[in-house]
């Protein structure tokens, strides 16, 4: 009795084929030289660091003649950021809570627990559920930093400041560079000047943005001073008000990356379809129904991607508050990455190394649960 | 400036043509580079480059110099002398920063140098610089380019039309300056200011602070400190002398530009030149910066006094402030006690030990020839190097000065002020341990900047110092640092 058995093309047991030709060897296997290179580099260049760094967020550093001393902490420079002395500058003074933040932090608790229920009430899937327990422990912990610090009236860390950043800074640019690409849409003359005008502050590096703006806003010797002069604030330094200069990063901040909104919402907004537009105006349509019923359901999945990928940049800003107040007055303007950058300039590698863990989290969390409950609801809802 | 430059150059070519060179031969460095690192701009940097090309000329070392940001120096010097990358040859960074790295094993003894160094002539290096600034554990690790203190300046002028004379406490400083601001101080019709005190954040702005806390503090001579208690390495900082010490200086705010903390030590120095400061709190550069053609509005008007005292002192043993007396304060003056800072203590140059031989011998020839009196006779008395006397010398006679340009009467006060500020048996010295930059130039920084913003009560600065401090002792370790701190303060 005989047996005949067939293999399918690449699943063929090792050895079985001894005879075949080297040709084929590598032929079989050249998907996986193919992928090997990337694999490698990718291992060599991110993730070796990301695993390296761990070792310095949980160690004291020192500097040796034969090199870096790492002596283990386990999680010191992870408490140390929560706790104590760094806990003021990493989340800010948290003592006295206002009745406003009482409330307010009471609210924010009350209204993720029953958004955490309904998830449990629909039988979300337990892996989701976990994402959205994550997702509302985050949403508690800033709601309760918010309503200790802002609330309370006392400072905010770099936490909130990069936040602030984020959410502030995100929105502004947001709504000026639709605007902006909105009008540029439109059948006006000279759009094409302008849409070249709008993008170059992108093409500029951020340090030069902070310089330029460090050198124009300057109230005593830059070319605005007349201005502040006429209106009464030449006493006035903004560099050393904490929510003017914060206001004033995001300006120059706003300045750079509007451009980057208002090309790709520019792109999105010359995609619309003409004719459902023209069939709206000819049903008397206003522009603002028009607007409202056809073009931004068109616009939103790529409204909603473009700030995320704007937040993600955001949370990393460091080069405008370094040049222009470096970080001050005292740690207001300071952002996580700048907080991150100043231990790490002190060389004090492992608080460096925490803190930039924790932006990662910060990061992760606030980005993946903008991307689950919002760009994912926005692209199927386009769908 | 131009033409101050223009003569600079001028004595520097001069310099090269009479072949005045440090203990190198011509050629005999051909094909040596010599990297160093240290801040930007033309202070400090600037010399270094200019007579850097005529020690190429006579050497044939190539002398390349790295500038960054103030804040970086160290971190980056070290970064790269632990990691072995070993970029950079010479550091010229403050003279006390040096005690970290050598406790590292990282800096180049110079003794055998020193000792075929024919033109060096260390004894006419004033002993503080000498044997505080240069040595470290008995052995020299580093060469001075420059020696500093800080000391409060006065537009004579100013303080005269308003019938003031120069401030002799910091409380006196403070009222002086309430006083004058506000005041037309240079005649363009503008409101001017009081007080000019750099104090951006991650800039110098924790020198001044020392500054004014030092005579407040220590009055039992330099050995004594004003940082520490030096028999257990506690921080000294959370009592009522640091306290006060911290108020005055945010009361000075009040009489200074609007944007003054967000103002570094370059900002102050174009505020002052253009003649809008009434007081200062500066190293020795104004004396000769009012010199320079963009000073013209306050040339020979700004004056200095070695020293600003206090009235109160602190009682170790209580943390209290008492007044002044005989027994507590033994080196006062008619019920005040003085301890000038030496803030930074001076920039100096030290050679990675671990470059090669070749390198290191360029690197100490050029450090000593920077050194040197021909050269550095000539680049203390120009305000734009950032270069201040250390030398015998340059302090002993008023002549260099009066060659510069200064009119007579200033140079002598100016000497007088840095030579008082020198010879005071109080004299208070920058820190000289392990982690001295982690110590002021981060946590003191820090919280000095929150404090000075608003952002947490003077009681809370203090508590954190205290606490940040503490974790750095612990993390060197409290008998190192107590060893380092007696061997700092030659106890």
């Amino acid at each position: 009795m005989t047996s005949t058995t067939t293999y399918q093309p690449g699943n063929s047991p090792a050895g079985l084929f001894k005879a075949r030709s080297w040709g084929e060897w590598v032929d079989h296997h050249s998907r996986t030289f193919f992928i090997a290179p990337a694999v490698v580099l990718i291992l060599i260049f991110a993730i070796f660091p990301t695993f390296y760094s761990i070792v310095f967020a949980l160690s004291r550093v020192r500097f040796r003649a034969t090199g870096l001393q790492f002596r283990f902490v386990w999680f010191d420079n992870f408490i140390a950021q929560f706790t104590g002395n760094e806990q003021a500058h990493f989340l800010g003074r948290l003592t006295g809570m206002s009745f406003v933040g009482w409330i307010f932090a009471l609210a924010m608790t009350a209204l993720a627990i029953w958004w955490l229920y309904r998830s449990w009430q629909n039988r979300t899937h337990w892996i989701f559920l976990v994402g959205r327990l994550i997702s509302a422990a985050m949403f508690i912990f800033i709601g309760w930093i918010l309503a200790l610090t802002l609330l309370s009236g006392n400072p905010w860390g770099t936490m909130m400041t990069t936040l602030f950043y984020v959410i502030v800074g995100c929105s502004i640019q947001f709504v000026i560079g639709t605007g902006l690409a909105f009008l540029c849409s439109q059948p006006i003359s000279g759009k094409n000047f302008f849409r070249v005008l709008f993008f170059i502050p992108l093409m500029i590096t951020p340090l030069g943005v902070g310089y330029a703006f460090k050198m124009v806003l300057d109230i005593t010797k830059g070319p605005l001073q007349p201005l502040w002069d006429a209106i009464g604030l030449q006493d006035w330094a903004w560099s050393t008000d904490a929510w003017a200069a914060r206001w004033f990063v995001i300006l120059g901040d706003s300045w750079q990356w509007i451009p980057f909104i208002f090309i790709v919402m520019l792109a999105a907004l010359e995609n619309v379809s003409r004719d459902q537009v023209e069939a709206a105006q000819v049903d008397g349509a206003s522009s603002v129904q028009i607007f409202r019923e056809i073009t931004w359901p068109q616009i939103v999945p790529v409204a909603v991607t473009v700030i995320l990928i704007r937040m993600i940049e955001a949370f990393k800003i460091v080069d405008l508050p370094n040049i222009m107040t470096s970080g001050g007055p005292g740690i207001a303007t300071e952002s996580m990455t700048l907080h991150s950058y100043f231990l790490w300039r002190a060389n004090d590698m492992g608080s460096s190394a925490a803190v930039a863990y924790l932006l990662l989290i910060l990061t992760v969390v606030v980005c993946a649960s903008f991307f689950n409950y919002v760009v994912l609801g926005q692209l199927r809802r386009a769908k | 400036m131009k033409m101050l430059k223009a003569a600079a150059l001028a004595v520097v070519s001069a310099i090269a043509l009479t072949g005045v060179s440090a203990t190198a031969n011509a050629g005999e460095f051909d094909g040596v580079t010599v990297n160093i690192l240290t801040r930007p701009g033309p202070v400090i940097a600037g010399p270094l480059k200019e007579r850097g090309l005529v020690f190429e000329k006579e050497t044939g070392a190539k002398i390349v110099v790295n500038e960054v940001p103030f804040a970086e120096i160290f971190p980056k010097i070290q970064n790269d002398w632990t990691t072995g990358t070993n970029s950079i040859d010479v550091g010229v960074f403050a003279a006390g920063w040096g005690v970290e790295l050598d406790a590292a094993g990282l800096l180049e003894n110079m003794e055998p140098y020193i000792a075929k160094d024919t033109k060096i002539d260390m004894a006419d290096i004033a002993p503080y610089f000498r044997e505080f600034g240069q040595k470290i554990g008995g052995n020299t690790k580093m060469l001075m380019v420059d020696g500093d203190f800080q000391m409060v300046y006065y537009r004579k002028d100013v303080l005269e039309k308003a019938g003031l004379q120069p401030p002799k406490t910091w409380q006196d400083y403070v009222d002086i300056a309430s006083k004058i601001h506000g005041q037309d101080m240079n005649g363009d019709g503008e409101a001017d200011y009081g007080s000019c005190i750099f104090k951006k954040r991650n800039a110098q702005s924790y020198f001044a602070i020392q500054t004014i806390a030092a005579s407040l503090v220590q009055t039992q001579g330099t050995a004594q400190g004003f940082h520490f208690d030096n028999a257990t390495m506690k921080p000294l900082i959370n009592n009522e002398a640091w306290k006060k010490a911290f108020e005055l200086y945010k009361e000075t705010g009040k009489y200074g530009p609007p944007e003054e903390l967000n103002m570094d030590i370059g900002d102050t120095r174009a505020v002052f030149k253009a003649g809008r400061c009434g007081l200062l709190i500066e190293w020795g550069d104004p004396g000769t910066l009012q010199l320079d053609a963009d000073a013209e509005k306050v040339k020979g008007l700004i004056y200095a006094v070695s020293a600003v005292g206090s009235k109160e002192v602190l009682d170790r043993a209580t943390g209290k402030l008492v007044p002044v007396t005989k027994e507590n304060a033994p080196h006062s003056i008619d019920g005040i006690n003085y301890a000038p800072f030496a803030a930074f203590g001076g920039w100096a140059g030290a050679i990675n030990a671990k470059a090669d031989e070749k390198k290191k011998a360029a690197a100490y020839a050029f450090l000593s020839y920077m050194n040197q009196a021909a050269q550095s006779n000539v680049d203390v008395t120009i305000g734009s190097t950032g270069y201040n006397p250390y030398r015998l010398s340059q302090l002993a006679s008023t002549d260099l000065w009066v060659k510069a340009g200064m009119p007579k009467e200033l140079a002598e006060n100016y000497l007088g002020a840095i030579n008082g500020a020198l010879n005071n048996p109080n004299m208070a010295s920058d820190m000289k341990i392990p982690g001295a930059q982690q110590y002021t130039g981060v946590v003191l920084d820090t919280e000095l900047a929150r404090y000075l913003a608003g952002e947490i009560t003077v009681d809370e600065a203090l508590a954190n110092i205290e606490e940040g401090w503490e974790k750095i002792t612990e993390d060197f370790g409290r008998d190192e640092q107590i060893k380092a701190q007696a061997l700092a303060l030659g106890l």
